[in-house]
């Protein structure tokens, strides 16, 4: 079904190989910078509008509904629902990797179960290949594993994973 | 959802040309915009002065490798000295370029125009996979390495937990697809396979094996659009341009269901008011939902409101989408069939369903007789979504 490509016919092509120095400095902006000294702290913060009642997180400035400032920061749990979990057998690069990488959505609390739009995350998961396998960790309550205080640099891997509890 | 419209020209399909899918086609993007197109123009019984404007839908530019791509296919796509516009909204794309040209010529700019759709992906070393780096946040989410199929790895088991759906179940799309991609002589990857192939091929983003999605490929497709009058003159079987539809849900994925493709059901809403369906099941004869996965065909039939939210799988199962099905999906063998040049793939949705009605699609020709078609594509992170219904 599937031809791959063989060595020979890579070398059959002129390749050009060529490595942009390409280099960006993103700003994490005004809700993301906020976000991230969080982190720092062991906080999952986010943005709430009092108009509709969204909450953001991560954070924004601005509600996208009613296009107005979002309003006051308010912290939510480091806990809450696994939505869905996946298990990686390929690097970004499309390479194989033996042990895969388990990710997955977390809907942080407080939120409903019936709330299309929620506080979420996207984070890796301490849990075994065979529970996302299985989808036995779907739907089951989680709790971040913080890296110890003084490793913390302001960044998403500030926190290591959710464990199941 | 408020949808106004106001329409100044009704608008026609007349001709449309594919070239031949496959990955590392031998020629460059604008030899393949130029083959697609002139192919369309042969079918409409055109030459490239009787057209006003051209529109060319390309996804993103990193994976032919070059930037601007609408200026760097202008010449291969006839659209030098012409009103010519590149539209894009990632996989999306296909469908939105059809809509571009349907509203020049709706809105009384263009009496005919040309939409031209390109894709190479076979550029990209080591792998296109790893273009799409550059498309997650770059602080919350690249530092977790994520390649793309993470992403639909995760709706495919949202969707999977919520509905309680099997691998098997949705299996079978792929099985079908490719099927009815053996028949297309544009296709890929046509073939026999079973439910077991599928479930037995490679992990790559578990529940993502190898078999449930699109190839990489390359390839071209181009439709030309004309008003009434033109319409009327040029071709005795003009497909009609009933009703279009599109919109952006929100970009945060993590914060939102992935149960269901809500941005799909606002554009098909809007597709299905402008044609006056009110019973998409009932009133559609022939669909060509948007499938880079195999759950996703099902997940979009869900989204059409074909199905009620979770019931795809069992319609499907009782044959309702095979091609001699009450509603055939796919008939083409969608981009699990066909191939997955991403803003070519959506047009040849398109050209698939025009093809259908005008009676001319060979051996993919569906076997009951239809007079109503629609097409959709989706897109970006998860959240563009565009619709097109069409009638003979």
């Amino acid at each position: 079904m599937v031809t791959s490509l063989k060595e020979e016919e890579l070398h059959k092509h002129v390749l050009i190989p060529y490595k942009p120095n390409a280099k960006y400095a993103y700003t994490a902006g005004q809700a993301q910078s906020r976000y991230l000294l969080g982190l720092k702290e062991g906080k999952i913060l986010g943005r709430k509008c009092v108009k509709c009642g969204k909450i953001y997180v991560p954070p924004k400035m601005y509600c996208d509904e009613c296009f107005r400032p979002t309003d006051t920061w308010v912290e939510v749990m480091d806990e809450g629902y696994v939505m869905t979990a996946v298990a990686s057998f390929i690097s970004w690069t499309r390479e194989k990797i033996s042990e895969p990488e388990l990710v997955g959505v977390i809907r942080l609390l407080p939120s409903s179960p019936r709330d299309f739009v929620y506080p979420g995350i996207f984070h890796k998961l301490c849990v075994s290949y065979e529970e996302v396998k299985n989808m036995s960790v779907i739907g089951k309550r989680v709790k971040a594993v913080w890296r110890p205080k003084e490793e913390r640099k302001a960044s998403i891997n500030d926190i290591q994973c959710f464990k199941v509890i | 959802m408020k949808v106004n419209i106001h329409l100044n020209k009704r608008v026609a399909v007349i001709g449309a040309g594919m070239t031949q899918f496959r990955r590392r086609i031998l020629e460059t993007p604008q030899e393949i915009a130029w083959e697609a197109s002139s192919k369309a123009l042969e079918e409409a019984g055109l030459e490239l002065k009787d057209i006003e404007c051209v529109v060319i839908g390309s996804a993103p530019d990193a994976f032919d490798g070059v930037n601007l791509k609408g200026e760097y296919l202008s010449h291969g796509s006839g659209g030098i000295r012409k009103p010519s516009s590149r539209v894009f909204v990632g996989g999306a794309t296909g469908v939105m370029a059809a809509i571009t040209g349907w509203y020049h010529v709706a809105s009384g700019m263009c009496n005919t125009v040309l939409v031209v759709a390109e894709e190479k992906m076979s550029p990209a070393r080591p792998h296109p996979q790893s273009v799409f780096r550059y498309i997650w946040d770059p602080i919350l989410e690249k530092p977790l390495n994520p390649n793309l199929i993470w992403i639909f790895a995760m709706e495919m088991h949202r969707y999977m937990a919520t509905y309680g759906i099997k691998k098997e179940e949705i299996a079978l799309v792929s099985v079908k697809n490719k099927r009815n991609a053996a028949n297309n002589p544009y296709a890929q990857l046509g073939g026999n396979i079973t439910v077991d192939d599928v479930l037995n091929s490679e992990v790559l983003v578990w529940p993502v094996q190898l078999l449930d999605i699109s190839p990489v490929s390359d390839g071209g497709a181009a439709m030309i659009m004309a008003s009434e009058d033109v319409a009327r003159r040029y071709s005795d079987t003009p497909i009609w341009v009933d009703g279009v539809g599109w919109t952006l849900d929100n970009t945060e994925w993590p914060a939102r269901d992935l149960a269901y493709a809500r941005y799909l059901e606002f554009a098909a809403r809007m597709a299905y008011k402008m044609a006056g369906i009110e019973n998409p099941y009932k009133e559609l004869d022939v669909i060509e939902p948007y499938d880079p996965f195999d759950y996703k065909e099902l997940h979009h039939i869900e989204g059409l409101r074909i199905a009620q939210r979770g019931e795809a799988p069992k319609l499907l199962k009782e044959g309702v989408f095979d091609i001699d099905g009450d509603i055939p999906s796919s008939p083409s063998g969608g981009l699990l069939g066909v191939g997955n040049p991403i803003a070519a793939a959506g047009l040849m949705k398109v050209i698939s369903i025009y093809w259908q009605l005008k009676g001319t699609a060979g051996k993919m020709q569906v076997k009951k007789p239809v007079h109503t078609g629609l097409a959709q594509a989706w897109g970006d992170l998860m959240q563009a979504s565009t619709v097109i219904i069409m009638r003979n």
